[in-house]
């Protein structure tokens, strides 16, 4: 542990927490812009050209805005419930491999924070906890409807990351490993289904899209976005657990959510749709740091595009109902996710399948 | 009765596999708000646009004068009694000598008000009008900061008295009213009937 690695991880964390911030702060406007779009509106265009300053404005307003503490409730738990919101949404960045390592001086520093051996372990640690935010900012407000906004959106975060949970182990079978940074790099190498020889394009959404499938299913669950957005309905359910913040606090829930989004299609696309790979790059640039750099480009591409497929979902499909929500997530997705991984502990012990049966 | 062919039966069968798993359903969707990603916006930028007026507009009223510039208005009482809000109030008074150029009829309204408040701008006052006096015109009707200032008075109300000022609602004037202007044993203008000097036969 030399004073040269504490510089790189210390800068490599302000780049990542920067960007974090910046992209779920410009996920807001976007939000508000593809709604517009797929409204056959313009959306905020009065901030700066095109209302990119939009972001900015809106910060200004949450901060201005009066901070009220309801004198019944709980000052501490009420002040702590955003902010661990907001510290679990951050903490997860840090597992996700944001590309190949870049050589400088002939060493070699990896774009990634941390690479623990147990990153989807720490990934459902930190993701589990999320939900601690959310219920302590419920019950400190000292207010039904905040507690039951509270309770509602507890009960579906943990029910969720069951299914979640399941359809993760399938990957982790599959891969053996625990390590993202791993599972990224193993998309970039070996053929298709052993058939396909295109470098870089042996992502695991071929080998489990029924798990890629319910684990963005559970991803919008747990990031409480539409159609799952029942913590947080504005209309018919009083808010939520957010009922009694206002000002930068309440700002913090919402903020919390848009990192949230960013980091959820970030695991996706590590997972399931090759991280910082990309077919064929391979064949034009060959230099090391321009492909590190090019992979980090391709992540956020990816990163994005999940991102708007969030916001085109949300201005899509209406809200679940309670029980339909609770149905899909216990009756559909569990038992789904189960079968998903039986199918793939089958398909990895064929071999001796086979011989145990036909022999 | 079957008055368009539009309406569906509601049929309650099971649904099948495909449709239980709901994911087609989701794709088309998704489908058709993609699509609407390519479509013009229809807003209306509006402090830099602004919509265009269809031309029976009914915006804010106007007390009309005549050629000579006096007001038309007798202070009948018609459009209070039309009025289904009872936006409309007045009080009237005798016209003195020495004011026939600023008052047409021999009683004039000396206080006249709408409560712009309470007003629904259905214009059943200038259908009642029969001094064709009172106008709905298409200009709009200001914000405010207190209720107050919305109710109009005479002030407002009138137009002004130089050719420039004069409201224009010939586009309110509807043709059947034009051809009854065209006969002038019809006019109950004093005014003009004596410019014209025309005699009506008193039955």
């Amino acid at each position: 542990m030399t004073i040269d690695f504490l510089i790189y991880k210390i800068i490599l964390v302000l780049i990542v927490f920067s960007i974090t911030l910046l992209v779920a702060t410009y996920s807001t406007y976007a939000e508000r812009k593809i709604a517009a779009f797929l409204q056959d509106r313009i959306g905020p265009n009065r901030a700066g050209p095109f209302g990119i300053l939009q972001p900015l404005a809106d910060a200004v307003k949450m901060f201005m805005k009066e901070e009220v503490i309801p004198s019944v409730s709980n000052k501490i738990l009420f002040i702590i419930g955003p902010g661990l919101c907001m510290l679990t949404a951050c903490m997860t960045g840090v597992i996700i491999p944001w590309g190949k390592s870049i050589n400088i001086g002939g060493v070699d520093y990896p774009l990634q924070i941390a690479d623990v051996n147990i990153g989807i372990l720490y990934l459902f640690g930190v993701l589990s906890l999320g939900v601690y935010g959310i219920m302590i900012g419920g019950w400190a407000s000292n207010n039904k409807y905040s507690l039951l906004g509270a309770i509602r959106a507890s009960s579906q975060m943990i029910s969720y990351e069951v299914a979640m949970g399941i359809s993760i182990i399938a990957l982790v079978m599959m891969t053996g490993t625990l390590s993202t940074g791993e599972i990224a790099a193993q998309q970039g190498v070996g053929k298709l289904w052993g058939i396909f020889d295109t470098p870089s394009f042996n992502w695991n959404v071929f080998y489990q899209p029924l798990g890629c499938l319910i684990f963005i299913i559970c991803a919008f669950a747990e990031t409480n976005r539409a159609p799952f957005d029942l913590p947080e309905c504005e209309t018919e359910l009083v808010g939520g657990y957010h009922t009694e913040y206002s000002s930068m606090k309440l700002g913090l829930f919402l903020f919390a959510e848009y990192i949230n989004m960013f980091i959820s299609s970030a695991v996706i696309a590590t997972f399931y749709f090759g991280g910082y790979n990309m077919p064929l790059i391979g064949r034009w640039v060959h230099d090391p740091n321009w492909l590190a750099i090019l992979g980090f480009v391709f992540l956020f591409m990816k990163i994005v595009g999940f991102i708007f497929l969030f916001m085109w979902v949300r201005w899509t499909l209406p809200r679940f109902r309670y029980d339909q929500l609770m149905n899909l997530g216990w009756k559909i997705l569990i038992p789904l996710s189960i079968f998903n991984l039986i199918i793939t502990g089958a398909v990895m012990m064929r071999h001796e399948i086979i011989t145990y049966f036909f022999k | 009765m079957q008055l368009t062919n539009r309406s569906q039966v509601v049929s309650k069968k099971e649904m099948t596999f495909l449709e239980r798993m709901y994911l087609p359903a989701i794709f088309s969707g998704m489908w058709i708000t993609f699509t609407h990603l390519f479509k013009k916006s229809v807003t209306i930028k509006y402090p830099e646009q602004t919509r265009e007026f269809s031309k029976i507009y009914r915006g804010q009223h106007t007390l009309k004068r005549d050629e000579i510039g006096a007001e038309r208005c007798t202070a009948c009482g018609l459009c209070a009694v039309a009025c289904p809000a009872e936006a409309i109030t007045m009080v009237a008074a005798e016209r003195k000598p020495g004011e026939e150029h600023l008052y047409r009829e021999e009683k004039y309204a000396a206080v006249y008000e709408i409560n712009m408040l309470r007003c629904i701008f259905c214009g059943d006052c200038e259908e009642a009008c029969p001094k064709e006096a009172i106008f709905l015109t298409d200009r709009k009707v200001d914000s405010f900061y207190t209720r107050k200032e919305l109710i109009y008075g005479k002030d407002i109300l009138v137009e002004g008295i130089e050719k420039d000022k004069r409201v224009d609602v010939s586009v309110r004037e509807t043709s059947s009213v034009a051809e009854f202007k065209k006969h002038n044993e019809f006019a109950h203008n004093e005014t003009f009937n004596k410019n014209k000097k025309t005699k009506i036969d008193r039955h």
